[in-house]
């Protein structure tokens, strides 16, 4: 865990164009606003948030499938974030992602067992035999039978297809690899065996993950740290038992009590805040901070919340957090708590 | 409590070019007045092909058998134009994804006053006010503007409401909500949950939850039926299903879940080996008995009856327990 980090992402900022240009209609749409966090070697972090936040924007950018607006992305050091494609192309070795449609995200006319070698094909790091050798071996490193590789995706379930997806990332041993929501189309049995099988090959290979989710316990069961995204901002980052267990953030209070748990006895007694209305456009995100429209103690941050964007600061053991309302000379007792809230 | 629905040895079977699928296997099952009962499995156990079936809401290839008791009538052999009258009326259904179930072309003031216009004769004027209403009691903010939307003008949680508000324009005894919330964000979810309860408090509807989310399961069910390959494998109040899972599949799904707070990093996921079975049948077998770590010469040469191991909890299971 010792120098450069794998990933640092620094400022992201993604902004979409809608509308027409030519006639003066177009619009914006703010889908990340300045993000920055770092992923240090063999580190998963988790990011989440609700559809709408960025975050898979975010986890596209990182790999360069799309461009930032501004802002830097550096793998292992190296700036990328604007790099041209066939400067990217030799770098496709060092980052890889997998996406949350295990039947959209694979060739239909390919089989499975070339759709793993390809990316070792394409960086000529093996061929003939010993291609054949290496995919046989990530057949079964991902826990498929080889005779699968001459199937073709369709004939696969969704477990399985998700596993040929990551065989495939993994075959050219990235420093990092971007998970987006994995395992969210997969039944419930099937998703366990995916989770553990990335807790294992991570702890193997020792990649560097960006897991990208909306579900705050598959975060807990695989992440080192969790960053909490909000409208196209990071609200809160910590580590996972820090955030798990002293959330700041009233965002994130909201979104851990309304996270269901499988038991009746224990889910029924728990105090939920409701969040009024729903995520705002970021084709217009509110001023100042933007999670105040639904904020339950926007009475107590108003009117620097509407002038003011909270940074995302340090309130001690590499605990960050983004709200007017925290600041580390704060004391515990007043910091803004689940019961309180209700 | 009074019983709402009785559905006796239900079966679904589709022709198809395989041969026959059996969707549905002898399933039993009843409602309760005021009761909310959670359908659990995975993708294709049969959970919405069954509840589906009762209003005829198949397509022609599926062959339906056994009976279904609903106010004094059997649904499976009732005349079409007495299932018109239930379908929507008395029973209503509430899907998955609100934007496909939801006429993109219709303001949704106006769809909701179809179905109260078709079902209850009301004047196009009073079934507009009524619509205002509906919005109101399924607490849509401002509904006299937002009847008056599109459904691309809602976010996915109002749509959700809208759809909840078309479903009880009629009052009806029983709502069916297939996957209700899973579209949605958890905290746009916990708003629904809510919903759903109060509407159970305030109206007294009984409501079949389809659900393969655990999670949803322990927050608002009272009872629990667990459903595996066609069949009910596990059904209990929903405390003891949670404290003690009888059927190795339940006992799995369970072990399965990544459960908030009570993270050990060490600690793995449990596993469920193999996958569902094809459903072509017949099978003389436990049809979990391929994945199951309990399964003997018995399991996999006959099927486990269902049996009553404590009040109101059976389980089809030779050799059932909680580990």
């Amino acid at each position: 865990m010792n120098g450069t980090p794998t990933l640092e992402v620094e400022n992201l900022v993604k902004h979409f164009r809608v509308g027409s240009q030519l006639l003066g209609s177009g619009a914006v749409v703010h889908a990340v606003d300045g993000v920055s966090f770092s992923i240090a070697e063999g580190e998963m972090l988790g990011l989440v948030g609700e559809s709408g936040s960025g975050k898979s924007t975010v986890g596209n950018c990182v790999v360069r499938l799309l461009e930032p607006t501004s802002g830097t992305v550096r793998l292992k050091g190296r700036d990328i974030t604007h790099l041209a494609r066939r400067e990217l192309r030799p770098l496709r070795r060092d980052m890889h992602i997998v996406f949350q449609d295990p039947y959209s995200s694979l060739n239909p006319r390919m089989t499975c067992g070339d759709i793993v070698g390809e990316p070792l094909r394409i960086q000529g790091l093996a061929r003939g035999r010993e291609l054949e050798a290496t995919v046989h071996e990530l057949f079964d490193r991902v826990g498929l039978r080889p005779e699968l590789r001459h199937r073709y995706p369709h004939e696969l379930s969704g477990g399985q297809r998700q596993r040929v997806g990551l065989a495939r990332a993994l075959s050219v041993s990235p420093s990092l690899l971007v998970a987006d929501e994995p395992v969210s189309a997969l039944d419930v049995s099937v998703q366990a065996a995916i989770l553990n099988l990335m807790r294992d090959l991570q702890a193997r290979m020792g990649f560097s993950c960006l897991f990208i989710t909306h579900d705050l316990a598959t975060v807990e069961y695989l992440c080192d740290r969790v960053a909490v995204m909000y409208l196209g901002q990071i609200v809160e980052l910590a580590a996972t038992a820090e955030l798990f267990t002293s959330p700041k953030h009233p965002y994130t209070q909201a979104l851990l009590s309304a996270a269901v748990v499988p038991d009746p006895e224990v889910q029924r007694t728990r105090t939920r805040i409701v969040l009024e209305g729903d995520i705002p456009s970021p084709l217009a995100p509110p001023s100042g901070c933007r999670f105040r429209t639904r904020c339950p103690l926007e009475h107590e941050s108003a009117p620097r919340s509407h002038e003011e964007e909270p940074p995302l600061i340090d309130v001690g053991r590499g605990h960050f957090v983004a709200c007017h309302l925290v600041h580390p000379g704060r004391d515990d007792a007043h910091l803004l708590d689940a019961a309180e809230l209700a | 409590m009074t019983r709402v629905l009785d559905v006796d040895d239900l079966s679904v079977r589709f022709e198809t070019d395989d041969g026959t699928v059996q969707a549905v296997d002898a399933l039993s099952f009843t409602l309760d007045e005021h009761e909310v009962l959670a359908v659990v499995g995975e993708s294709g156990c049969g959970k919405s092909v069954s509840l589906m079936s009762l209003l005829r809401l198949l397509p022609p290839s599926a062959h339906v058998s056994g009976r279904a008791q609903f106010g004094g009538h059997d649904l499976l052999t009732a005349p079409a134009s007495r299932i018109r009258r239930v379908r929507g009326r008395e029973i209503a259904f509430v899907f998955q994804e609100p934007m496909t179930s939801l006429n993109p072309s219709f303001r949704v003031g106006r769809q909701i006053a179809e179905v109260l216009r078709r079902h209850l004769g009301l004047t196009r004027r009073a079934a507009e006010r009524r619509a205002v209403e509906l919005l109101e009691l399924v607490r849509i903010p401002a509904p006299d503007r937002r009847v008056n939307e599109y459904p691309h003008q809602l976010s996915g949680g109002m749509r959700q409401r809208v759809m909840i508000a078309m479903a009880l324009a009629c009052d009806p005894k029983v709502l069916v909500a297939d996957e209700p919330t899973t579209a949605l964000d958890v905290t746009i979810q916990a708003g629904i949950l809510d919903l759903m309860r109060d509407i159970r408090e305030r109206l007294g509807t009984s409501i079949v939850l389809i659900t393969h989310n655990l999670g949803v399961v322990a927050d608002i069910a009272d009872r629990v039926l667990v459903m595996y390959a066609g069949r009910k494998v596990e059904e209990a109040p929903v405390k003891d299903l949670f404290r003690g899972p009888q059927h190795p599949y339940t006992v799995g799904l369970m072990g399965a879940i990544p459960r908030p707070g009570g993270a050990d990093h060490q600690g793995r996921l449990r596993e469920i080996p193999g996958r569902v079975p094809s459903l072509v049948g017949p099978w003389e077998a436990c049809a979990f008995a391929e994945r199951c770590p309990r399964a003997d010469e018995k399991t996999r040469s006959e099927v486990p009856p269902l049996r009553e191991v404590e009040r109101g909890h059976t389980v089809a299971c030779f050799h059932p327990g909680p580990e």
